[in-house]
């Protein structure tokens, strides 16, 4: 029995589309909320960040209760910088006890690249320990070994970086992720089809989904800034020299259009499993997107 | 050894407002090797609070300097006592150890803290030291090729790098090497990856519960009950 919408698809040959919204700074949820009703019905599950790169926003559990709420499939990304273990173990009975059924787990950032660089950094675990909690809790016993009043159970997933510029220990880690029950992957973003065609020559052994992800860049600067202060990621100069070309105050039309071709060729040549679509702040393009690359209806 | 940095002079001035007659006084040491406190750095400072205290300011103090072989051990925190006797406090610029020994010992006596402690290292380069372990309580360095990822990985994380390594360095500081790519390259070289390929769990923080407290063998075997 799957245990969400997203799992069930997950069991299908479906070519998959997921997204994520990243939560407002502040209380005002409006733009959130219009953000999950344009893209809840064009896509398979929407994710909603965990105070990403370690700036505080609103709680991606409450994203994910919107969504819900809204009829949607959420995905609840959870980082182990901003909470111990009993935190996590506690977050996860209230996100199984409201109807939402997939994590994606992950470490998190540091916190010295966020907003808040004075904070304690918890990393109480790391996103294969919490892979492996999920696993305990699932069996009806906490960390403590202390017995549940009802067991949750959960679609996990969790994150990999096909590009990263040193691939073999991101690959040892990928093989543990997969032994500690990840279920499906969502990559950082992919800039280049031919690591991806690597990593899925190596991936493809292994009994799980992968999305590659798909960063919609809104102009060249953006690119340049995320090589400089984004971890991990390396846009190569093709995609930044491409984003240039754009007319001015076109650079976001540019992305749209890298971003539909990556998704088409993907899903044409049958690269992998899906896309996960990571517009950072420009959600509403989403939906234009996937026309854009032939996939309206996606969800469906 | 245990590393520390000098207080700025202002915050110093401050804590010893209210005090007239004040010990600085210097650890041997750790103190005296990092360069934060030792017999040379406390009489530098004495120098530099003679200096500001003749500009002006606040109030006249009385300073007296002395540098004890250990403020952490007893013994030679014993052979303080007529020194301290004639003070109305102690600057003392041991670490954070030293510092609560004295004031262990002498419960009248306000100590003050004249250096920041900062972590244990070692020596890379002439003035320039480097953490390397946190007192976990559980060493993994077997594990991890003999680098140390609770104090060398921003994160301390237990079962690889995360994906924010790039050239090498880590997500946090890009002049700092990523300990999980040198814990992989070494593992490498001496043939041992299955030791990464492993499932670390979590860390036992109860290992770490503060304040720890080591009773040695010899020690309990004599009955004693603590050191
Ligand atoms: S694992 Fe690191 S912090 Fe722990 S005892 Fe060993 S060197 Fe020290
Ligand atoms: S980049 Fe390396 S050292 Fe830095 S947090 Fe990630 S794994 Fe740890």
């Amino acid at each position: 029995m799957p245990n969400s919408l997203f799992e069930e698809k997950l069991c299908s040959d479906k070519f998959l589309v997921t997204t994520e919204i990243g939560p407002p700074k502040g209380a005002d949820t409006s733009e959130m909320v219009h953000h999950i009703d344009l893209l809840k019905d064009v896509v398979d599950a929407i994710n909603v960040t965990d105070n990403q790169s370690s700036v505080m926003r609103y709680p991606s559990l409450g994203g994910c209760l919107f969504i819900k709420e809204r009829g949607g499939e959420p995905i609840f990304q959870m980082t182990c910088r901003d909470r111990n273990r009993l935190a996590l173990e506690a977050d996860l009975l209230l996100a199984h006890s409201r109807g939402i059924a997939n994590v994606l787990c992950l470490t998190g950032d540091c916190v010295d690249v966020g907003d808040h660089k004075e904070a304690k950094p918890v990393f109480d675990l790391d996103s294969i320990q919490l892979l492996e909690m999920i696993k305990t809790l699932e069996s009806g016993i906490d960390m403590g070994g202390n017995d549940l009043k009802g067991a949750p159970k959960f679609c996990m997933g969790a994150s990999v970086h096909p590009e990263a510029d040193f691939i073999e220990p991101q690959l040892i880690k990928f093989d543990k992720k997969v032994t500690a029950g990840a279920q499906f992957f969502q990559t950082q973003g992919i800039f280049d089809l031919g690591s991806l065609k690597r990593f899925m020559q190596y991936a493809s052994q292994f009994n799980v989904k992968i999305l590659a992800g798909i960063i919609v860049m809104a102009s060249a600067g953006m690119a340049r800034y995320m090589n400089n202060n984004v971890p991990g990621i390396i846009v190569p100069q093709a995609i930044m020299d491409e984003l240039a070309t754009a007319e001015k105050g076109k650079g976001l039309l540019k992305g749209v259009e890298i971003a539909a071709r990556f998704i088409k060729t993907i899903k044409e040549e049958n690269l992998c499993h899906g896309v996960h679509i990571m517009a950072v702040g420009n959600e509403g393009v989403v939906p234009d997107i996937l026309e854009a690359a032939d996939m309206v209806g996606v969800s469906t | 050894m245990i590393v520390a940095q000098e207080k700025p002079l202002d915050e110093i001035r401050r804590m010893m407002d209210r005090y007239e007659r004040v010990l600085l006084l210097g650890c041997g040491t750790c103190m005296t090797v990092c360069g934060a406190g030792g017999e040379r750095e406390v009489s530098y400072l004495h120098e530099a609070l003679r200096v500001a205290q003749a500009r002006g300011g606040n109030g006249t103090h009385t300073f007296s300097e002395y540098t004890v072989k250990r403020q952490c051990d007893p013994e030679f925190v014993e052979l303080l006592v007529d020194r301290v006797g004639d003070v109305d406090a102690v600057l003392s610029l041991g670490c954070g150890i030293g510092v609560q020994a004295i004031a262990e010992r002498f419960p009248d006596i306000p100590v003050l803290p004249g250096v920041n402690t900062s972590f244990m290292g070692m020596s890379k380069e002439q003035g320039v030291w480097d953490e390397r372990c946190a007192a976990c309580g559980d060493c993994r360095l077997e594990q991890t090729a003999g680098i140390c990822p609770i104090t060398r990985c921003t994160k301390g994380i237990l079962n690889g790098p995360c994906a924010g390594t790039k050239n090498g360095k880590c997500e946090a500081n890009k002049d700092m090497d990523c300990a999980w790519v040198l814990i992989y390259q070494r593992l490498e070289r001496q043939g041992q990856l299955e030791k990464m390929r492993r499932y670390y769990p979590p860390r036992n923080f109860r290992t770490i519960a503060r304040p720890k407290r080591i009773v040695s063998k010899a020690n309990i075997d004599a009955g004693g009950d603590d050191a």
